[in-house]
C-alpha cells in the first residue's frame, strides 16, 4: 500500500506538471501573443508595453518565465491575472468550485438513482415494451446537447411559462450558495440538476448498465444463485447487480473527475452560474494566461484523483484484480 | 418405498425459434427412489441437461414451453409458484454444476456463498451459518477450512472450487443431488475424488444423486441405474448391470464402444459413432437414431420404435430389432465395421 501511494503521488505529480508546460508552450505558440500588449491598454506607447512585459517578468526566457508562474501558483500563491490587473487566480477558483461541486454533486444523484433504477426495470422486462421505451428516451438524452436542453428549459422556466404557477418559483438565473440560503441554492440548482443529468448521463449510463446486466443474467454463477433457492430480487440485486457494477463505476468515476474539473462549461454558462467551468471559458477567451493555467491545473488535479478512486472502487468491487 | 422421490412423467420441453418450435425434450418419463443413483448419458444436445435443469425450474428462458409432470415428493414441480420452488431449491434439491470455474460468484468470499444458501433455508445466525460452512468445506476435503473459508474462488483451483460446489449443494442436506457433468471440466485424479464425495454424500445421508454425463466410465462406478438419451429422447433404460452387459439400444452400444480400456489390443482405434445428432427441428423419419445406425433395417425409417421391455426385468429400450439379432450382432469395443 505505502509503495502504490508513493506511485500515484509521483504519476500524479507527472501528469500535472506535463500537462502545465503543455498549455504553457501552446499558449505562446499562438501568432501574435502578447499579453503585455493587452494590457497597456489602447494605442501604448512601447516604453509602457516594455514596462508591464517586465513587471509581469515577460521579457524573461520562457522557461524563467514558466517557473516563475509555477511559483506564484503553488509557493506563493500568489498569481495575477492578465486581464483583471490585481485579481489574484488562487480566490477566484476557491470562489468557482463550490458552484461547480454543487451543480455535480445533484446531477450526479439524480443521474445515478435514475440511470440504476431504468437500467434494472429495462433489463427485468427486456424486450418489452417498457423497455424499449425507455432505452429511446435514453437515445434521446444522449443525443440532446446539454446547453440545448438548458436553453430551452430557460425558455420554458424563464419567460413562457414563468408567469403560471408551475415554474412561479424559478429564481432569475444565477447562484446562491448554500451555506447563505439553502433554499434558494436548491431553486437555482435544481433545473441545471435535471439538465444536466438527463442530457447525455442518465440515458448513457441505464443502457450501458442494461446491457452489462444482460451479459450478467446469463452468467453461470447466477445459475447457482437461482439453485441455492435465492429469491429473484436478491438474486438481481446481490449477484447481477453488483458485478455489472464494475463497468458503470469505472466510466462514472471518469466523467465525475472530467465534470468537477470544469467539464460542465456549457452548462454554468447557460445558467450563468460562476463555477469554474464558466470562469475557464472567460479566461480562454480573454487569453489569460494565468487563470487559464490554474483552472487546467485544478481540472487535472481532479481527473487524476477520480481516476485513483475509479482504481479503488474496482479492487473493492471485483476482488479478483486485488493484489494477493 | 411406496412413492417415488422423483418421478418425471412425459415431460416435454420445447423452445420456440425463429425456425419453429424445437423439442429439447421430447416426452420423457423416469422415476427416481430415495437413495438410489441414477445416471442420464447422452451426446451433448441430447436433452439431458434441460430434462434436470426443468426439474430445478431453472429454465428461465423466455420461449421455453414446458408439458408434462415432475412429481417431487408427489407435488409437481412445474406447476409450483416461484416462492415454493424457491424453498425447494436448494434446501430439498440442490444442483452442482459443470464448470466450477464460472460457477460461483467471482466477487464473493466462498463462505459467504456458503451461508447465504443456508441463511436462505435455516433460521440460523451468521455465526452458527459459518461454522456450518467451516463443517461442510472440511467435509469436501478442503485443507485448513479456517483459512480458506474467506478467500475468493479465483484463489482456489478448479478441483477445490468443485469441491466447494458441492459443499454448497449439501448444505441444506438435500433429498435429491443433481450433478450436471461435475467431472468434466476437472482432470481425471481430481474426477475420482469428486465422484468419491457423491458416492459418500450418498451412503450417508441416503440422498439420491441424479447424475448426467457423457461418460460411461462415470456411470460405470457410481450409477444404480442408467437412462441413455438420443435427440430428447430416452433409448434405453436399465439397472446399470443389464446395460453394461447387455445393452439393447445400437446407441449405447455406441457409447460403450467410445470407452477406453486397458484390455483391448494396442493400437485399436476407439469406436466412435458416425453422424451427427439430428437438428432439433428437422428430426428424421421414424427412429431418430436411423440416420446413424449401421444395423438399421427398413422399418428404422418408417416407424418411431416405442420404449418396450422387451426381456421382461425393467430393461426397456426404443428399437426395432429383436433382442437375438442385437445379441448377435452387437460390436462393442472396436469401430463399427463399414456394413452400412
Amino acid at each position: 500500500m505505502g509503495t502504490f501511494i508513493v506511485r500515484r503521488t509521483l504519476w500524479t505529480l507527472l501528469v500535472l506538471i506535463s500537462i502545465s508546460v503543455l498549455v504553457f508552450l501552446l499558449f505562446f505558440s499562438i501568432p501574435g501573443i502578447d499579453p503585455a500588449v493587452a494590457m497597456a491598454g489602447r494605442n501604448p506607447d512601447p516604453a509602457t508595453i516594455r514596462a508591464i512585459s517586465h513587471a509581469f517578468g515577460l521579457d524573461r526566457a520562457l522557461p524563467i518565465q514558466y517557473l516563475l508562474m509555477m511559483k506564484h501558483l503553488f509557493v506563493t500563491r500568489d498569481l495575477q491575472s492578465y486581464t483583471n490587473q490585481g485579481i489574484r487566480v488562487i480566490p477566484e477558483i476557491a470562489a468557482a468550485a463550490p458552484v461547480t461541486l454543487s451543480l455535480v454533486a445533484g446531477a450526479v444523484v439524480l443521474w445515478l438513482v435514475f440511470s440504476i433504477g431504468i437500467g434494472l426495470v429495462a433489463a427485468v422486462f427486456r424486450g418489452r415494451a417498457i423497455d424499449r421505451i425507455l432505452m429511446i428516451l435514453g437515445l434521446i438524452g444522449i443525443a440532446t446537447p446539454s446547453f440545448l436542453l438548458g436553453e430551452a428549459a430557460n425558455i420554458v422556466t424563464q419567460s413562457k411559462l414563468h408567469d403560471t404557477p408551475l415554474f412561479h418559483w424559478v429564481p432569475p438565473l444565477g447562484y446562491t450558495p448554500l451555506s447563505q440560503d439553502p433554499v434558494m441554492w436548491f431553486k437555482h440548482l435544481i433545473i441545471p440538476w435535471v439538465v444536466l443529468a438527463s442530457a447525455q448521463f442518465i440515458g448513457l449510463y441505464s443502457r450501458i448498465l442494461r446491457s452489462s446486466l444482460l451479459d450478467v443474467m446469463h452468467e453461470d454463477y447466477v445459475r447457482t444463485a437461482r439453485a441455492k433457492g435465492l429469491s429473484e430480487r436478491r438474486v438481481l440485486i446481490r449477484h447481477v447487480l453488483r458485478t455489472s457494477m464494475i463497468t458503470f463505476v469505472s466510466l462514472f468515476g471518469l466523467d465525475l473527475g472530467s465534470l468537477v474539473g470544469g467539464g460542465v462549461v456549457l452548462i454554468e454558462v447557460v445558467f450563468a452560474l460562476p463555477g469554474v467551468g464558466l470562469l475557464t471559458f472567460q479566461a480562454a477567451s480573454g487569453l489569460d494566461l494565468p487563470v487559464i493555467m490554474a483552472t487546467i491545473m485544478y481540472g487535472a488535479f481532479f481527473i487524476v484523483l477520480a481516476n485513483l478512486l475509479v482504481d479503488i472502487g474496482y479492487t473493492w468491487l471485483d476482488p479478483r484484480i486485488r493484489p494477493a | 418405498m411406496s412413492e417415488p422421490l422423483l418421478e418425471v412423467t412425459d415431460l416435454r420441453v420445447s423452445f420456440r425459434t425463429e425456425e419453429g418450435l424445437a423439442p429439447a425434450v421430447d416426452g420423457v418419463s423416469f422415476t427416481l427412489d430415495r437413495g438410489e443413483v441414477l445416471g442420464i448419458v447422452g451426446e451433448s444436445g441430447s436433452g439431458k441437461s434441460v430434462t434436470m435443469l426443468s426439474v430445478m425450474r431453472l429454465i428461465v428462458d423466455p420461449n421455453a414451453v414446458f408439458g408434462g409432470k415432475i412429481l417431487f415428493k408427489g407435488r409437481n414441480l412445474l406447476e409450483m409458484s416461484r416462492g415454493q420452488i424457491q424453498r425447494i431449491r436448494g434446501a430439498k434439491i440442490a444442483m452442482i454444476f459443470q464448470d466450477p470455474m464460472t460457477s460461483l460468484n467471482p466477487v464473493y468470499r466462498v463462505g459467504w456463498q456458503i451461508t447465504e444458501q443456508i441463511q436462505a433455508h435455516a433460521e440460523l445466525t451468521k455465526r452458527q451459518a459459518r461454522e456450518r460452512a467451516l463443517e461442510l468445506l472440511a467435509g469436501v476435503g478442503i485443507p485448513n477450512p479456517r483459512a480458506r473459508i474467506d478467500d475468493y474462488p479465483h484463489q482456489f483451483s478448479g478441483g477445490m472450487r468443485q469441491r466447494v460446489m458441492v459443499a454448497m449443494a449439501l448444505s441444506c442436506s438435500p433429498e435429491l443431488l443433481i450433478a450436471d457433468e461435475p467431472t468434466t471440466a476437472l482432470d481425471v485424479t481430481i474426477q475420482a475424488q469428486i465422484l468419491k464425495l457423491i458416492k459418500e454424500l450418498r451412503s450417508e445421508s441416503g440422498s439420491s444423486v441424479v447424475l448426467i454425463t457423457h461418460d460411461m466410465g462415470v456411470v460405470a462406478d457410481i450409477a444404480d441405474r442408467v437412462v441413455v438419451m438420443y435427440a430428447g429422447r430416452i433409448v434405453e433404460q436399465g439397472d446399470k448391470r443389464d446395460l453394461f452387459y447387455d445393452p439393447q439400444h445400437p446407441y449405447t452400444w455406441g457409447l460403450l464402444g467410445s470407452i477406453a480400456r486397458l484390455d483391448r489390443p494396442k493400437g485399436e482405434r476407439l469406436a466412435s459413432i458416425p453422424g451427427m445428432p439430428p437438428s432439433l427441428i428437422n428430426r428424421p423419419p421414424g427412429c431418430h437414431f436411423q440416420p446413424r445406425c449401421v444395423h438399421r433395417v427398413e422399418r428404422c425409417s418408417v416407424e418411431d420404435p416405442a420404449l418396450t421391455d422387451k426381456l421382461g426385468n425393467g430393461h426397456v429400450d426404443a428399437c426395432h430389432l429383436d433382442a437375438s439379432v442385437k445379441r448377435r450382432d452387437r460390436v462393442l469395443g472396436s469401430a463399427p465395421t463399414g456394413s452400412s
